[in-house]
């Protein structure tokens, strides 16, 4: 116990002090916090739940157009903002515009939820691959039918409000990272909470078996839904952050786009090993890492090299790094192996 | 929104036997998705890709100087191996395991797929022109294109033909067996491996047969796959596995769908419609499950 408060305190004075040291780095620095918060909300379904979504790209989405919305609607129309395409005619003063970054993020945590919740009745009845599927059809279609609606611009994509004449480019910068930090901090809070609850105990009962897990009284629908709307908070407050942070948002290149983001997700958590804490922290950074690393040097390969990364961390790598620590190390995890065994194994090798 | 489908009635007309002849077109894909999935209990969504791909090779071939309706026969054999290459590779590492490994495996072909087609191919949107002209009925109140009629045609010449290849030669018989239960077959002497390797070869030549007719009737573009996976998946959950009428028909009622929606939402609502179809479908689904479960308590 005392060894892990002062991993997290040495944690936080990192994060902390990360954009005063890596200054260069601040938005890759934020865009890392949104990743790991999507990847620790992914794992409360596919790995904690055992219900393998592609969907939470929908409340991240939602959660970003809503900011977005909120922020330029509360002060000036709307429909005029996105018909100017992201032409300085209306300017947030500072007050205005982190006003309505309070109240945009407000508003694009909870209404994910409240969708969560509606959706989540109809949908999480079903079982296994059906599940996978349909929430795979529900990312897309909202990015269709986004890409539709001309009150958020439509095709041509929505600029969000830049951010004002305070402190310039280093102020932003700072401001965004705090943000997602901000959010990352609180979404690892509440998940480690869960997790020590019998909230998870009944959400790996759902994954372990949900019929018998029905079967002992417990009420696995009601958990289902508690548990996607959790996600959804997290996620929508992680998208109004990313909209902010791109500055631009499109309904299938940066919203709903399952293509990267929302596969993304689930990479991470699958990287960094499914069903552990730690694990979307971890896969989230490696990925990060290598992404950018890849991005930069390969451009034009990355979708390829994405492809070809999904196919073999999939196939050869299932558990996740976690998942080998665990095989490696099994008495760090606190599981005792028997003397016997452990020889017998090494004598099969 | 628009009603005009319904104030003018011819425009219904067209819009069903457009829908009908554009079904049987995504009744042949989801033919080779219930093959695969009944078989070897994958989901595969690349299948869309595999589909556009076979388009490509019948465009090329029309780029070439060669009839795109010869991609028909030509797209079929070279996506056939395709296929057995892809299973060599990646799919019979994810046959046995759970369910969603190879969703994402495949989800993964898919992007790959998609990134090496746009760099090859570029990414415009193109067609290959059969010059097959057009039919006029009523009074030249419905348009029909030649190559629709063609496209429906083959489709259902190749259906046909599988359909009996299936009940006829061996391999058929032996991809049955497998279907039916993969290790009692594996005791009377069935070569899965083969037979697997064989099953996706033969769902990727159907793609590729789709992918051609689709190209010389409609459109192709490397980022079009996944709606007709995700159609095909449809029209197989609807329909049910190894039930070839279901398929059919239900394919052909996705296309009328299709066609009304593209009349009354607009078109840019086309594909936003398929989707959301899904999920209303697969819902439907569910609820309708579970009231068979509370009856049977």
């Amino acid at each position: 116990m005392n060894k892990n408060l002062i991993l997290y305190a040495a944690i936080l004075v990192f994060g902390i002090t990360a954009p005063f040291i890596f200054s260069a780095f601040k938005v890759q620095l934020s865009i890392l916090c949104v990743l790991i918060v999507l990847a620790l909300t992914w794992n409360i379904q596919g790995g904690e739940m055992g219900y393998n979504t592609f969907g939470n790209i929908l409340f991240y989405g939602l959660g970003m157009y809503l900011c977005a919305s909120v922020q330029v609607g509360m002060f000036f129309p709307l429909a005029e903002w996105t018909e100017s395409g992201g032409e300085k005619t209306f300017i947030h003063t500072p007050t205005q515009f982190f006003q309505g970054m309070a109240a945009g993020l407000i508003v694009a945590a909870v209404i994910p939820t409240i969708v969560a919740g509606l959706i989540g009745y109809a949908i999480l009845g079903l079982r296994g691959h059906y599940f996978a599927i349909c929430t795979l059809g529900l990312g897309v279609a909202a990015g269709e039918i986004s890409g539709g609606i001309e009150i958020i611009g439509a095709g041509q994509g929505f600029t969000t409000p830049p951010f004002p004449d305070v402190g310039g480019l280093e102020a932003r910068g700072e401001f965004f990272y705090f943000l997602s930090f901000g959010a990352l901090v609180l979404t690892f809070i509440a998940v480690r909470a869960i997790y020590s609850t019998r909230f998870k105990l009944i959400l790996n009962a759902i994954r372990d078996n949900e019929d018998k897990a029905e079967a002992m009284g417990i009420q696995t629908m009601k958990y289902k839904i508690i548990g996607w709307m959790i996600s959804a908070f997290f996620c929508g407050l992680a998208g109004g952050i990313m909209g902010g942070l791109v500055g631009y948002i499109d309904s299938t290149d940066v919203a709903f786009d399952g293509r990267e983001m929302g596969v993304f997700m689930v990479l991470m958590a699958i990287l960094g090993g499914k069903g552990t804490l730690w694990g979307p922290v971890i896969g989230a950074t490696v990925f990060h890492i290598f992404k950018e690393g890849f991005w930069t040097f390969f451009l034009g390969w990355q979708y390829v090299a994405l492809g070809v990364l999904i196919v073999v961390i999939v196939i050869y790598f299932p558990e996740g790094i976690m998942g080998w620590l665990r095989e490696k190390f099994p008495e760090r995890f606190g599981e005792t192996i028997d003397e016997a065994d452990r020889k017998a194994q090494v004598e099969l090798k | 929104m628009d009603f005009m489908v319904f104030q003018y009635p011819m425009i219904s007309v067209q819009a069903c036997l457009d829908g009908i002849l554009l079904g049987i077109l995504f009744a042949l894909i989801a033919y080779g998705m219930a093959l695969q999935w009944g078989v070897m209990n994958i989901i595969n969504i690349a299948q869309g890709d595999l589909v556009i791909l076979g388009g490509y090779i019948a465009y090329f071939m029309y780029l070439y100087g060669i009839h795109p309706a010869w991609g028909v026969i030509v797209a079929p054999t070279i996506m056939y191996f395709v296929g057995v290459g892809l299973y060599k590779l990646v799919i019979n590492k994810v046959v046995d395991r759970d369910l969603f490994i190879s969703i994402l495996a495949t989800f993964g072909i898919s992007i790959l797929f998609m990134q090496l087609m746009n760099f090859a191919f570029g990414a415009d949107v193109v067609l290959a022109n059969s010059g097959y002209g057009t039919t006029f009925l009523f009074d030249s109140a419905v348009v029909l294109p030649n190559s629709k009629i063609f496209s429906a045609f083959i489709s259902i010449l190749f259906a046909i033909c599988l359909v009996i290849y299936m009940k006829k030669s061996k391999l058929g018989r032996a991809i049955r067996a497998t279907a039916q239960n993969a290790r009692a077959a594996k005791i009377l002497g069935v070569d899965t491996e083969k037979v697997y390797a064989a099953t996706f070869g033969i769902n990727a030549a159907l793609c590729g047969v789709a992918g051609a007719l689709i190209s010389i009737t409609f459109t192709i573009h490397p980022y079009m796959g996944l709606p007709y996976t995700i159609r095909s998946f449809m029209i197989v959950i609807v329909a049910g596995l190894g039930n070839l009428p279901g398929v059919a028909l239900s394919g052909m009622g996705l296309g009328v769908f299709e066609e009304f929606a593209d009349y009354i939402l607009g078109t840019e609502f086309r594909i936003g419609a398929v989707f959301l179809l899904l999920v209303l479908i697969l819902v439907y689904r569910r609820f309708k499950l579970s009231r068979k479960r509370e009856y049977l308590k």
